[in-house]
């Protein structure tokens, strides 16, 4: 690949688009596999049914016992379509907000990874209330009483990947992506014109660096030279490192704290200035 | 003869001093049926067509004088404007370029006001996005209102209404838009704590983080009939699904059967339900009273937009 002896500086965010998406990049189950001992996969809804776009279970991550959610994409065609190309129905938030509970009741460590190029858009999944199920867990991440470390380790696409993501600490791999929309998405949106994600991913300010300078990253890990595909295990070994490093801040943390602390880092996001002119309201009794 | 039948200012004018809200147009083409409709008697109408109860979209300033009591509303927070964070540049696009634009249009710098007001007597903190804005899109500065309008409830200790018609997140804000969904659900959580009652009035339509945040997240869902709501866009549904979508898709009585909302409200009904469901959250007992100032409410509540 020739992106391979360029630096990060010199790819486009069109570029790392394409890492973000590598099909050989480690998805989730890599890093459960690679970073927890005994995991059990806890599935299902109890509503309706288990979705595989979304996974999660129990297991032990450095000795303690923490609840591990997150996207899962394939790495083939068959694989992709088992996991509906990451892409979670609202079966999967529910499965997600059932475990995300679970480790508050047993004082469990939340650690989610997002890769997703959103939630599934398809009849079912409106029918089934899926603006529904990632509102709910928006609100119960604001809430919850025990640490949540949330890493994007491919693709973040919009509520669907959010619905896992409001953490105490938002980690980003270097050439991930996370993005209100998808380019294509958001091309399609701004301009009615989805071959223009180039110019989206460029405009939308999609990157690691991008989203630090934004106060929306806590910390960028940085991959092997050329993507986190050509050296699997050392980037699984790096993201665990980052979050136990995390971990070992939030923990001292009662959970009041935490939920202040959370409280304060989402609602201080975005900026808004007080205009000169004030625009009064028109709708004074006359 | 024909000098009258042409409708020159030199006829009309004369009525039009004491009832300055009257549009130029007599008479109001219905988006829903087509069908011709005086003016006078559509607006009286609170803008819903008489023949096909087509529910036309009110601007958010006309939602404040038709839904709260009279002299009720104060509007909080009108200064907020936003900031081009991303410096949003494209070949087809200039964000900074476009809020001027639209704030010279509509006279407000953003996509919703809030304030607080009263329905039936009970005061409420209320948050209206305006769809003309940007298709009431939410970036920081309506993420910014709903949040405010949230704490100021829970400070108050009144119920929340939001007003909700949004095409969902700003593209033009990235990540920041879409950090405001997590932003008004931990300022709704701390309305959660308050036990005070949020409630969402879903209208034609709303889609996206918005859907997929606060409007859904609400301890009462109230639609208007045939109300479009729902997180994908139709359109890109179909492009997934590869088949036309059936016409009940996505609207307020779809997703009642699915039970995803609590009450379809027609307009006409609708201040009657807010003051109902928001008297049960407040220990004063309604008394007849209360609804005096409403007997003419949809009659009269374009009068002061």
């Amino acid at each position: 690949m020739a992106d391979e002896q360029h630096t990060s500086e010199e790819l486009t965010p069109w570029d790392i688009v394409q890492l973000a998406r590598h099909p050989q990049r480690p998805h989730t189950l890599d890093y459960i596999r690679g970073l927890c001992e005994d995991f059990v996969e806890l599935r299902g809804d109890r509503r309706f049914g288990d979705d595989r776009a979304l996974l999660g279970g129990i297991g032990r991550f450095n000795g303690q016992s923490v609840v591990v959610l997150g996207h899962q994409k394939g790495s083939n065609t068959k694989e992709n379509i088992q996991h509906n190309f990451g892409s979670p129905r609202p079966e999967g938030y529910r499965k997600a907000l059932r475990l995300m509970q679970h480790a508050e009741k047993f004082g469990f460590p939340v650690l989610a990874f997002i890769d997703t190029p959103g939630a599934d858009p398809s009849m079912g999944s409106e029918e089934r209330g899926i603006g529904e199920a990632i509102a709910a867990n928006l609100v119960v991440m604001a809430e919850l009483d025990v640490p949540i470390v949330t890493t994007v380790i491919g693709e973040g696409g919009s509520g669907g990947a959010l619905a896992i993501g409001v953490a105490d600490r938002l980690l980003m791999l270097q050439y991930a992506i996370y993005s209100v929309a998808s380019p294509e998405a958001s091309a399609a949106i701004l301009w009615r014109d989805a071959s223009k994600a180039p110019d989206a991913a460029k405009a939308m300010k999609i990157t690691a660096p991008d989203l630090h300078q934004l106060q929306i990253v806590d910390e960028i890990i940085p991959e092997p030279a050329g993507g986190a595909h050509l050296d699997t295990a050392a980037t699984i070994a790096a993201v665990g490192a980052s979050i136990q490093r995390h971990l070992d801040e939030l923990q001292v943390l009662p959970g009041r704290e935490l939920r202040q602390r959370r409280y304060e880092k989402y609602r201080s996001i975005g900026l808004v200035q007080q205009a000169q002119t004030i625009v009064l309201s028109t709708t004074e009794a006359p | 003869m024909k000098d009258f039948l042409r409708r020159t200012p030199r006829y009309f004018t004369a009525n039009r001093k004491t009832e300055q809200q009257i549009p130029e147009d007599l008479w109001h083409k219905c988006s829903g049926c087509g069908d011709l409709i005086p003016s006078k008697q559509f607006q009286d109408n609170a803008k819903v067509c008489p023949r096909c109860t087509h529910h036309e979209r009110l601007s958010a300033d006309e939602w404040v004088s038709y839904l709260l009591d009279l002299d009720s509303w104060q509007e909080h927070d009108a200064d907020l404007a936003p900031v081009d964070a991303l410096g949003f540049v494209s070949p087809k696009d200039n964000y900074a370029k476009k809020l001027e634009t639209l704030r010279e249009q509509t006279h407000r710098p953003d996509a919703a006001i809030c304030g607080v007001g009263a329905i039936g007597e009970v005061p409420l903190a209320l948050c209206v996005s305006d769809f003309a804005f940007m298709g009431g899109s939410m970036g920081a500065v309506v993420g910014e209102k709903v949040a405010r309008s949230a704490e100021r409830a829970a400070e108050l200790g009144m119920p929340l209404l939001t007003i909700n018609a949004s095409g969902g997140a700003r593209m033009h804000e990235g990540m920041l838009s879409l950090m405001q969904m997590a932003k008004v659900s931990v300022a709704l959580a701390r309305l959660g704590e308050a036990r005070q009652p949020h409630i969402s009035l879903l209208l034609d339509n709303c889609y996206g983080g918005v859907t997929a945040s606060y409007a859904s997240s609400a301890d009462i869902i109230i639609a208007e009939p045939r109300a479009h709501v729902g997180f994908a866009g139709p359109r890109v549904i179909e492009q997934t699904i590869r088949q036309k979508l059936p016409a009940d898709f996505q609207t307020a009585e779809f997703l009642l059967e699915h039970g995803m909302i609590d009450v379809v409200a027609s307009r006409a009904e609708l201040k009657s339900v807010l003051a109902r469901v928001l008297g049960l959250y407040t220990d004063k007992p309604r008394t007849e009273g209360r609804f005096a100032g409403h007997a003419n409410g949809v009659q009269s509540y374009i009068r002061g937009v």
